[in-house]
């Protein structure tokens, strides 16, 4: 008798949980990993990949540091852990209203008071990516979509659509006029998505624009605001770099033009903002979605039960964005920092022979490599990235990521190193460019 | 006798909710939903009701369409709408309070082409599912809690499963090592603003889930059982960690066996976005309530006539609102049950460390060591919130033996993720094996006084509860003061004791047991001079109730 050796079943797993949404096998990622295996060490690995696909915020943890080694009270529940117990057993999803409060007060900080924030209209969530999922899943339905600006930050594609069931449909700018959202690009995207049966419930719009650099002109935000009143759909601000933007007179938010027009149609508009860029807390998990509508403010809320904040770190930052002097210190010098930074890798990328979009805000720049890609087009793009990637030593996001229509584009960090790193990686560009100037004039030259 | 009786909700006179509860079929709170819902399940059952069950939904649909017609203005929000977590700080906002009206709202010349902006279906189920009496029941605490000092007259929390018995011992060791912990300074004081503020990995530092791979260790069998760090996900709290295994295991509209009663918490972590449903397994109180194999079966398949794909079994060991621990025979019957069916096993062990019996936890992990099955289909939910009284500080786990399900997990834990300064707190806490040995003991002394305290207390009014093993919580029979034997009667009685006693506790029919009558008292909010106070309200019922009868 033949012994049946029993094979065990392979247990089915659900159609998310094996989808590719999470795009994590597309350059974007791959660089990543590149970067993980071999990563820049001002030390140790001096040859290593330096990591410039991190939006992230380094320059000014100093005066982080500093306010937390004199306020270790802060840290520490107050003298004598007086507020330890109450905040260990805090897990209301109304959140800490000191936080919320001292949250409120840092965001009318960074528009320069021009827009006035209610504490009982935020939202708490574990990051802004949180943020927008969570007003993904109650702004639409599976099968809805969003419209989006292009290019776009990469990881909308899997944040607004991996679990929620919801599309996105770009809505295309490009740099003949600086990428500036038009009303004819918002209607093409609208009738697209109407001719292919996909409703569309609302827009996010990213200002500062990632992966740009640049703020959104209040004319245009007018525009914006006057399209989704106009198709009924709503409206998602996502100002996490508000407070990034170097020179503060040139961010308009959202909020202050919904002021300006004494909040007629404003239960259609929702701002999203996070700690994570603007203080360069990302480690600490801090969103936050700020809603002129009640329901919006009320669900929200519910569903940040699965996203909530660490009470503890909650009690922190109450305590540090309450302190009004040091939030204004920590603003301006940020902004002055950032601004540094921004002209520092303008400059050294011109010395290069590159042109890069003339930003105004952000962690990165928006780099134009076109003129040298060896065919204009998505391939020569990624090829190019592929060098820069595997020869350069440079983790950059190329364009196509972020569903750039024009190919040749790239996003360069530059806040997430020291200076001295950001000098050596400024040189290997420096470096490769030469190069290729010097290949070119040989083949050149080979060829008379 | 499983799938003919219909899920129980509260019984609510509203007006809305019976308008909604056509969407509501099968979910939500809406109390008249039951009357849909009944003849709508005969007709899917094939067992008559077919005209009733037919003519129903569209004469409500029909109804509804009309209405929404007439009134396109957002919908009201429900007055009595609750927050879902609870709040122990009396200045806690309600929801409708405080809140800023937007003029636009006011304005009374008509609204021009701009209708109201739109909500999803999965947001509006959420808003209606804050009406059951264990959300109300939370509300109304927060809006009057009891401070034996200076709130006597409060309301006494008894619905709310958190431990603050033993929360001083973790204070204290705080006022010893605060400092540098938190700033990740290990010992030497220096502040590493790297390690706290850079984003890390989504899923836990890797120092946290070695050290939470420990403890679990430790609570779990007194180190017998090892945890391997890298097969943990770590999340926000075990709310998310229940609705990622959602859906990673099951697609919308397949369903989980639950064995009932349960946590009411799962009808919201595992349905409300994932779209998955919770099939209700009633256990007995004949059986002490403990889950019965047979009673799966049944309902599998019942589940397989009505076209639902079932993907896993949700179980809650120890049990909430129970308190029974699962023998090894069982969960060896479990195992070989979900493998016959080729389905999954979601083993909540979050109350694992708060065991106060005399019998011993025994973890999923524990038989899946020490025999041969299929691993793959189990996975494993753990916390912080409760065996260390921490639930503010957001730490739950996901610990699975199917690499797919922990790489989607991983993935899916960015929207989860855990603050670094507190992940960082808790790993110098959790290495602190002295005192995490030293807690684990007298925590569970603790909970084993009041447990014994409590019960006793109940019993002296005649009132019995099941023998239970862990939580903290006691299962109890009220039945003896419920006027009729029947859902109606055990909310009635609930409303008694929450209105007139000013006890919040939770019925059972929040926990969906079959059986009405039974109550869960939480009774680790408490100390014991509270306790007498709690027996007199009691009585103050069952007084009446006696001389009223």
């Amino acid at each position: 008798m033949a012994i049946e050796i029993e094979q065990p079943s392979v247990v089915g797993l659900s159609n998310i949980a094996v989808s590719e949404t999470h795009g994590e096998n597309s350059p974007y990622f791959a660089g990543w990993k590149a970067y993980d295996e071999n990563p820049y060490d001002e030390l140790k690995n001096q040859s290593g990949v330096i990591q410039m696909g991190l939006a992230e915020n380094q320059v000014s943890f100093d005066l982080i540091e500093e306010y937390l080694e004199q306020h270790s009270e802060a840290a520490t529940w107050g003298n004598g852990l007086s507020g330890f117990r109450e905040n260990a057993l805090f897990q209301d999803y109304h959140g800490l209203t000191h936080f919320r409060k001292a949250m409120a007060s840092f965001m009318e900080q960074i528009r320069g008071g021009r827009a006035k924030f209610d504490p009982n209209r935020i939202v708490l969530t574990a990051g802004a990516t949180a943020a927008n999922e969570l007003l993904t899943f109650v702004l639409a339905d599976p099968g809805d979509a969003l419209l989006i600006p292009t290019p776009y930050y990469p990881g909308f594609d899997r944040d607004l659509r991996w679990r929620t069931g919801v599309k996105i449909v770009p809505v295309h700018c490009n740099s003949s006029n600086n990428y500036q959202i038009t009303t004819k690009a918002l209607e093409e995207a609208y009738s697209k998505a109407e001719a292919m049966n996909i409703r569309v419930r609302g827009l996010l719009l990213t200002n500062p624009s990632n992966p740009l650099g640049i703020t959104v002109e209040r004319p245009v935000l007018e525009e914006i605001l006057d399209f989704v009143t106009r198709k009924n759909i709503h409206l998602v601000s996502d100002e996490i770099y508000s407070g990034s933007v170097f020179s503060p007179s040139e961010f308009t938010s959202t909020a202050e033009i919904l002021e300006a027009r004494n909040l007629k149609n404003s239960e259609r508009v929702h701002i999203v903002y996070s700690l994570s860029k603007d203080l360069g807390l990302p480690g600490f998990r801090v969103g936050a979605i700020y809603s002129y509508n009640d329901q919006v403010v009320t669900t929200a809320r519910r569903m940040s039960s699965f996203s909530l904040v660490s009470s503890q770190t909650q009690y922190l930052l109450a305590s540090m964005l309450s302190d009004t002097k040091f939030t204004e210190n920590y603003i301006k010098t940020n902004r002055q920092r950032l601004k540094k930074r921004y002209e520092m890798i303008v400059a050294g990328l011109r010395n290069a022979g590159i042109d890069c979009l003339k930003g105004n805000g952000g962690l990165f720049c928006w780099m134009n490599l076109s003129p040298f890609l060896e065919t204009p087009t998505k391939e020569g793009e990624l090829a190019l990235w592929n060098t820069i990637l595997h020869e350069v030593k440079l983790n950059i996001s190329p364009g196509s990521s972020c569903h750039c229509s024009e190919p040749g584009w790239f996003r360069v960090c530059f806040a997430n190193m020291s200076e001295k790193t950001l000098r050596v990686a400024l040189k290997r560009i420096n470096d490769f460019m030469e190069k290729r100037r010097a290949a070119d004039q040989g083949i050149l030259f080979s060829s008379l | 006798m499983t799938q003919d009786r219909y899920r129980r909700y509260p019984y609510f006179e509203n007006e809305e909710d019976s308008k909604k509860s056509v969407a509501a079929a099968g979910g939500g709170g809406g109390g008249t939903a039951m009357r849909i819902i009944v003849p709508l399940q005969g007709v899917v059952q094939g067992r008559g009701g077919l005209v009733l069950g037919s003519v129903i939904p569209c004469a409500l649909f029909y109804f509804l369409q009309l209405y929404l017609k007439r009134n396109r203005s957002s919908p009201p929000q429900n007055p009595s709408s609750t927050p879902l977590s609870p709040s122990t700080s009396s200045d806690q906002l309600t929801e409708t309070s405080g809140l800023y009206r937007s003029s636009s709202r006011s304005h009374l010349s008509p609204r021009g082409s701009s209708g109201p902006a739109y909500i999803s279906s999965r947001a509006n189920s959420l808003a209606r599912s804050g009406d059951s009496p264990y959300y109300v029941g939370l509300k109304k605490v927060s809006e009057d809690p009891y401070d034996a000092m200076s709130n006597p007259e409060g309301v006494i929390q008894l619905g709310l499963a958190e431990n603050k018995l033993s929360l001083d011992l973790v204070q204290d060791w705080l006022s010893k090592n605060a400092k540098d912990s938190i700033t990740g300074g290990e010992g030497n004081g220096d502040l590493n603003i790297c390690g706290i503020a850079t984003y890390q990995p989504f899923d836990g530092l890797v120092e946290l889930k070695v050290a939470v791979a420990g403890f679990m260790s430790q609570v779990m069998g007194g180190g017998s059982v090892s945890f391997n760090p890298s097969q943990m996900v770590l999340t926000s709290g075990a709310t998310p960690a229940v609705e990622i295994l959602g859906f990673c295991l099951a697609d919308r509209g397949n369903a989980f066996l639950v064995p009932s009663p349960y946590y009411p918490g799962f009808d919201r972590d595992i349905k409300s976005r994932t779209g998955v449903e919770l099939i209700s397994v009633p256990c007995r109180s004949a059986d002490n309530f403990n889950l019965s194999i047979v009673a799966l079966d049944r309902a599998f398949n019942q589940a397989k006539k009505r076209g639902i794909k079932v993907r896993g079994v949700l179980i809650s060991n120890p049990s909430n609102p129970v308190g029974n621990l699962m023998s090894r025979e069982m969960l060896s019957a479990l195992l070989d049950f979900a493998r016959e069916k080729n389905i999954h096993i979601i083993s909540d062990e979050i109350f694992a460390g708060s065991t106060h019996g005399t019998e011993e936890f025994i973890s999923m992990a524990d038989v899946l060591e020490t025999e041969d099955f299929d691993r793959s289909r189990v996975h494993i939910i753990y916390g912080l919130s409760k065996d260390l009284c921490l639930p503010g500080f957001r730490v739950g786990v996901i610990y699975t033996y199917n690499e797919n399900v922990l790489a989607a997990a991983k993935r899916l834990a960015r929207f989860s993720s855990i603050s670094v300064p507190t992940q960082r707190l808790l790993i110098s806490i959790l290495l602190d094996n002295r005192f995490i040995k030293e807690f684990c003991v007298i925590s569970r002394e603790r909970l084993r006084r009041m447990y014994l305290a409590f019960t006793e207390g109940l019993n002296q009014l005649g009132i019995k509860c099941t023998k239970s093993s862990g939580g903290f919580y006691c299962w109890a029979d009220m039945s003896g003061l419920i006027r009729s034997y029947s859902e109606k009667g055990e909310l009635e009685l609930w409303e008694k004791l929450l209105n007139i006693a000013k006890i919040n506790a939770t019925p059972g029919s929040s926990c969906h047991c079959i059986e009405p009558g039974w109550f869960r008292f939480c009774f680790t909010t408490l100390t014991e001079n509270d306790i007498p106070v709690v027996m007199e309200r009691i009585q103050k019922i069952s007084a009446t109730y006696k001389s009223s009868s």
